[in-house]
């Protein structure tokens, strides 16, 4: 490698440290997302023209070329396409080409190994690295993919009896095969094939399983291990950007997943080994929520704000997908007209990932100073004369305060019970994401406000136009 | 075991950064609002892509009709990983961005 790539790549690595420390505060994320994309395509760049290989077949250039613009523009295209609300799939999606990437280059590595002389094979510390390349890739693959269409509500929860043991079972074994394979010193693509399909199949049962309302975490961790992956194929060529790189993002992303473990008040042996699993369902089940629901229309509604001094907004991912995020911001400026006190209330899990709700309602213009985090809006919901929930149901259930055999028991939520009034819009009386009663709808102080998010706000706006 | 431990001690420079670069990646994360928590989810999916580099040295490398059809593969889904990875942040962070 010449000493100008080093050099390159060395400036790459410090751009990722300073990108991610820049990424961690609001006012300088966006310039610290720029600055790491400048060193990525530096890196990438410098690979391309410094390489120092030599008698680099013409085909192989054109054929990189080609590849790195069809990828650039998909990549481009998809970025730009997408909805603000499908956000949590598209970063899932993304990893798992990360993964699919990773897995690819372990495939290749191996085949150098295959047909030559015994005395130039690949050590066992070379081999170990590629097999870990292959084993991690193919799991962040097939794992992210699952975790996308679960998001996207084209796969769901899929529990065989006793999973827990048939895939820690699977674990161990691809982890002796490996083992057997370093051994062995083998060149069979045979055995290289069936250790990859296992720890597809892995990636596959390890997330299956896993609850919806657990993805983010989920996703971060897969996040992780593919930065993981990138670091061990950094080994393999003793390449320090992608080495660094790889442990930058894999390290973060552990972090990051146990921030939101700790948002949740879950461990992430929890999350993994599932308590929303079958026992816990029957649990909920087992609790049985009783009493009567008081159902309001949007002129009482719109009456009850009208008069209140202070409204709080308590957005769900409800709110997100009804595409409500313009019309609540169109209501909010209404009310503070009237001079009513407008807040709105963010869990730190709202929506599908943490701060999934704050980029919503950025987008349609709400003014960042009136997102209120938990831990300051909590204490205020006792002098809250209107609390109005769209879309959010687990975040507001006094069940995760009061009945230690909910599955979500534990979780901090938004106190909105301590408000004088309480309006919830849901579409119908269905459980919420983690699958349980919420005990808040029964609540005297509460009525319920039927009907798609978008509507049911945009006929609270004209009643409230109407006085 | 021998050749982990000879593998080791002719690397031993890459296990310190490898160490180092745990470190530095805990401290950097460690006290980011959760409001920021998906962008920075986005933009280290985003740094993962670099794999792409291991993808185009495999590419430069490849003779093989198989290794040259899997390279390209590799370097499709990891510059899609780089480019929408960086590109959909941006366009997150340019939303908490465009008021006042």
């Amino acid at each position: 490698m010449s000493i100008s790539l080093s050099i390159i790549y060395l400036i790459s690595t410090v751009t990722f440290v300073i990108g991610l420390k820049f990424l961690g505060h609001p006012a300088t994320a966006k310039k610290g997302n720029l600055i790491s994309a400048a060193g990525m395509i530096l890196a990438i760049i410098g690979t391309l023209f410094l390489h120092g290989i030599e008698n680099v077949p013409l085909t192989n250039y054109v054929l990189i070329g080609a590849a790195l613009l069809v990828g650039a523009v998909l990549g481009w295209i998809i970025a730009m396409k997408v909805a603000m609300t499908k956000m949590p799939e598209l970063v899932s999606l993304f990893n798992g080409f990360g993964g699919g990437s990773a897995l690819l280059i372990g495939l290749i590595e191996f085949n150098k190994n295959v047909g030559v002389d015994p005395s130039l094979k690949l050590g066992p510390a070379i081999t170990t690295t590629i097999l870990a390349a292959i084993v991690i890739g193919s799991i962040t693959l097939t794992g992210s993919l699952v975790a996308w269409a679960k998001l996207n509500g084209s796969m769901k929860d899929l529990r065989l009896p006793k999973y827990n043991l048939i895939n820690n079972l699977l674990f161990v074994l691809l982890i002796a095969f490996s083992a057997y394979i370093v051994m062995m010193n083998t060149d069979s693509f045979v055995l290289i094939y069936a250790l990859l399909i296992a720890s597809l199949i892995y990636g596959y049962l390890f997330v299956v399983p896993i609850g919806g309302a657990d993805m983010p975490v989920v996703i971060s961790l897969l996040n992780s291990l593919t930065g993981i992956a990138a670091a061990i194929t950094g080994i393999l060529y003793g390449n320090m950007v992608m080495l660094v790189g790889g442990i930058l993002v894999g390290s973060a992303g552990l972090i990051l997943t146990f921030v939101m473990c700790n948002a949740m008040n879950r461990s992430l042996k929890n999350v993994i080994f599932g308590a929303f699993g079958g026992d816990s369902v029957a649990a909920g089940a087992g609790n049985i929520v009783g009493g009567t629901i008081k159902k309001t229309t949007a002129s009482d509604a719109a009456v009850m704000m009208n008069y209140a001094n202070k409204v709080v907004i308590v957005p769900g991912y409800g709110l997100a997908v009804a595409q409500a995020q313009h019309v609540i911001h169109e209501l909010e400026e209404l009310l503070t007209k009237k001079g009513v006190d407008v807040s709105y209330a963010i869990h730190p899990v709202a929506g599908r990932m943490p701060g999934h709700m704050n980029v919503l309602l950025a987008e349609s213009n709400v003014d960042y100073d009136k997102l209120i985090e938990m831990d300051s809006i909590n204490p205020q919901f006792t002098n809250t004369d209107v609390v109005l929930v769209v879309g959010a149901n687990d975040v507001v259930n006094p069940a995760a305060h009061n009945d230690p055999s909910s599955p979500i028991y534990g979780m901090p939520i938004l106190d909105v019970e301590n408000a004088k009034h309480i309006i919830v819009n849901k579409r119908s009386m269905n459980v919420g994401y983690a699958g349980i009663e919420n005990e808040l709808f029964f609540n005297s102080k509460t009525s319920m406000l039927f009907g798609d998010a978008k509507d049911a706000i945009t006929k609270l706006v004209t009643e409230l136009k109407n006085m | 075991m021998n050749e982990f431990l000879e593998f080791i001690s002719n690397n031993l420079q890459l296990f310190y950064i490898l160490i180092l670069a745990i470190f530095i990646g805990v401290e950097l994360i460690k006290n980011v609002p959760s409001v920021l928590h998906t962008p920075l989810m986005s933009g280290a999916n985003a740094l993962s892509g670099v794999v792409i580099v291991g993808a185009i040295l495999v590419m430069l490398e490849a003779t093989t009709i198989l290794s040259l059809t899997l390279g390209f593969i590799a370097v499709v889904l990891g510059i899609i990983n780089v480019v929408g990875g960086f590109a959909v942040t941006d366009r997150m962070l340019q939303m908490f961005k465009k008021r006042k």
